[in-house]
């Protein structure tokens, strides 16, 4: 072993003598069996830390929930009332003063569950995007698998769908359809739809912490998104005379393919789906889902460097 | 000082860390000269660089309290931090004997939401399982004293409402509820009031008998001299002398 004083405390600016400092700091924590700190653990035991964190994640989502309401005097009634006037809104221009109705028998029930089930996705991003670089400072105080944070954010926005949900079960029966055993199958399309957005929202929350001017871009990519998935018009009647490749594309967005999922389960006069949106629905949920994760991890020891 | 045959558990080889902040440097702020800036392709501008911590090695082993000191902005929290794995250093690599733990007044909580749910959440986030909380929860909020803070219950109101004091106090209760291998104590202290200060003081002894090596910033001499044989002193980032306490504050307090 290197001359123990040498080792212990090496003068200032000592590193002229680097190699040999080096090599003899290198050899001793190999020879006690230190490790790296802050190094990424691998795939699985990773995987079993963000298992072991599975209260934290859901007791995160629930008081960030209470919390952005804590201010307001109606408190979480807002939960309701926002997917409510959002509906609103949407109804007022796309129905009433730009009539896209086109071919869309229950036009108040498929324009809200596309609003409902868009805005699920489009929340999801958008807090993915601020999940890491707005939580710096908790970042540099504990230590946790970072996916936590997405994820959690992600559980925020299911809550507030589950609620969305009820809001629009109100609205469809209201508008005269039936109640089917078919509703059953929401149940399905919004675990996928989870699946695709947490992913996703890692993914985006990686590039946010990397780069800042992430969540100024984020709003205009999700408006441009809203537009061509088909939420306030039907793909097939808009695409009749487009060609074939073009008509597929707008079909195969992850948005439209949720979109139509929950507009097949909840909504009896919605046009039948062919099966194959069932199979986009799993697919997509799969690759973003499994992919979304794998490369967020794959930075994980660098998030808190801001 | 600890045997040289003792085992470390810090080891620390020609650390650097680079802060890079944005948005420092007066040029992002109109919108002509971003413009210009990608025009003419200059990279990072508006992107200032903070060499925090440039080049410190040592090993700290187990059993060994140590304190370090600095003026403010030389490096020290940064360097607790690297040691934490929260922050990666930009250069060379640090080795620890399982997982360090980082006390700081910065630790950051949760503002807008309850003293209560800030235990929860914090005993949560460093890995206890929901049983656990529950079996401590009434120990960490006695500890604090935020339960009944001049016959108010703290727990119950926003952590926004907490003076800086009682919020510290609240931090320190919440990671001192674990045992650690290596702990790091940063200035966690300061703000607590006498009575606070000497029931962490016990605590911190306690922690230290558990725990392989003890880390203390502080800027008070006095808690450094009360805890540390060995302190190291840094300054602009790097170790400008490293031994025993009464040498080291000596040689410091005359610097001052």
């Amino acid at each position: 072993m290197a001359n123990s004083a040498h080792a212990d405390t090496l003068p200032p600016g000592g590193h002229a003598a680097d190699d040999e400092g080096e090599l003899a700091l290198k050899d001793l924590a190999a020879r006690y069996g230190l490790s790296v700190s802050g190094a990424r653990p691998g795939l699985v035991p990773y995987t079993r830390q963000l298992w072991q964190r599975r209260h934290f994640i859901v007791a995160f989502a629930n008081a960030k929930t209470r919390a952005a309401y804590a201010t307001a005097q109606l408190g979480q009634l807002w939960q309701i009332l926002t997917p409510l006037f959002n509906a609103a809104i949407y109804y007022l221009v796309f129905g009433l003063m730009l009539k896209s109705d086109k071919g869309v028998h229950n036009y108040i029930a498929f324009l809200v569950t596309g609003i409902f089930i868009f805005t699920f996705t489009q929340s999801a991003v958008l807090a993915g995007t601020r999940s890491i670089s707005d939580q710096l400072p908790l970042i540099r105080a504990l230590h946790f698998p970072r996916a936590c944070l997405p994820i959690s954010f992600t559980v925020v926005q299911l809550q507030q769908l589950l609620i969305s949900m009820l809001v629009l079960c109100g609205i469809v029966l209201g508008t005269g359809e039936p109640v089917t055993l078919k509703w059953l199958l929401i149940i399905p399309a919004l675990a996928l739809q989870f699946v695709f957005n947490t992913g996703l929202s890692m993914i985006v929350a990686r590039i946010g912490a990397q780069v800042t001017d992430m969540k100024q871009l984020m709003p205009f990519l999700l408006r441009t998104w809203l537009y061509v998935s088909g939420v306030f018009y039907s793909i097939s009647v808009f695409t009749r005379k487009a060609p074939e490749a073009v008509r597929w594309m707008l079909e195969a967005n992850p948005a439209a393919v949720y979109i139509e999922l929950a507009r097949d389960a909840l909504v009896e006069s919605h046009h039948k789906i062919p099966m194959h949106t069932w199979a986009l629905g799993v697919g997509w949920a799969l690759v973003i889902g499994i992919g979304g994760y794998v490369w967020f991890w794959q930075a994980e020891e660098k998030y808190g460097r801001g | 000082m600890a045997d040289r045959n003792v085992a470390p558990t810090v080891v620390v080889d020609d650390v650097h860390l680079v802060y890079r902040v944005h948005g420092a440097s007066s040029g992002k702020g109109s919108a002509t000269s971003a413009f210009s800036r990608l025009l003419t392709r200059k990279k990072a501008a508006g992107v200032t660089e903070v060499h925090a911590v440039r080049g410190v090695s040592f090993v700290a082993r187990r059993g060994e309290a140590i304190g370090l000191i600095g003026r403010n902005g030389s490096g020290k929290s940064t360097l607790l931090r690297c040691i934490a794995g929260l922050l990666p250093p930009t250069q060379g690599k640090i080795y620890t004997d399982g997982q360090p733990s980082l006390l700081g007044v910065n630790a950051a909580m949760m503002n807008d939401l309850t003293g209560e749910r800030n235990i929860v959440l914090g005993c949560l986030a460093m890995g206890m399982t929901k049983q656990e909380v529950a079996a401590r929860y009434g120990d960490i909020a006695a500890f604090s004293g935020m339960d009944d803070y001049n016959g108010k219950d703290f727990t119950k109101l926003p952590m926004r409402t907490y003076s800086s004091g009682m919020a510290a106090r609240l931090r320190f209760s919440i990671a001192a509820a674990k045992s650690h291998d290596v702990l790091m104590i940063d200035e966690a202290l300061a703000t607590g009031d006498r009575a606070f200060q000497l029931r962490s003081e016990a605590r911190i002894r306690e922690l230290r008998e558990e725990a392989g090596t003890v880390f203390l910033v502080s800027h008070g001499m006095k808690s450094i001299r009360d805890t540390c044989e060995r302190t190291i002193w840094l300054d602009k980032g790097i170790i400008k002398m490293d031994g025993p306490t009464e040498e080291v504050v000596a040689a410091y307090e005359k610097s001052a």
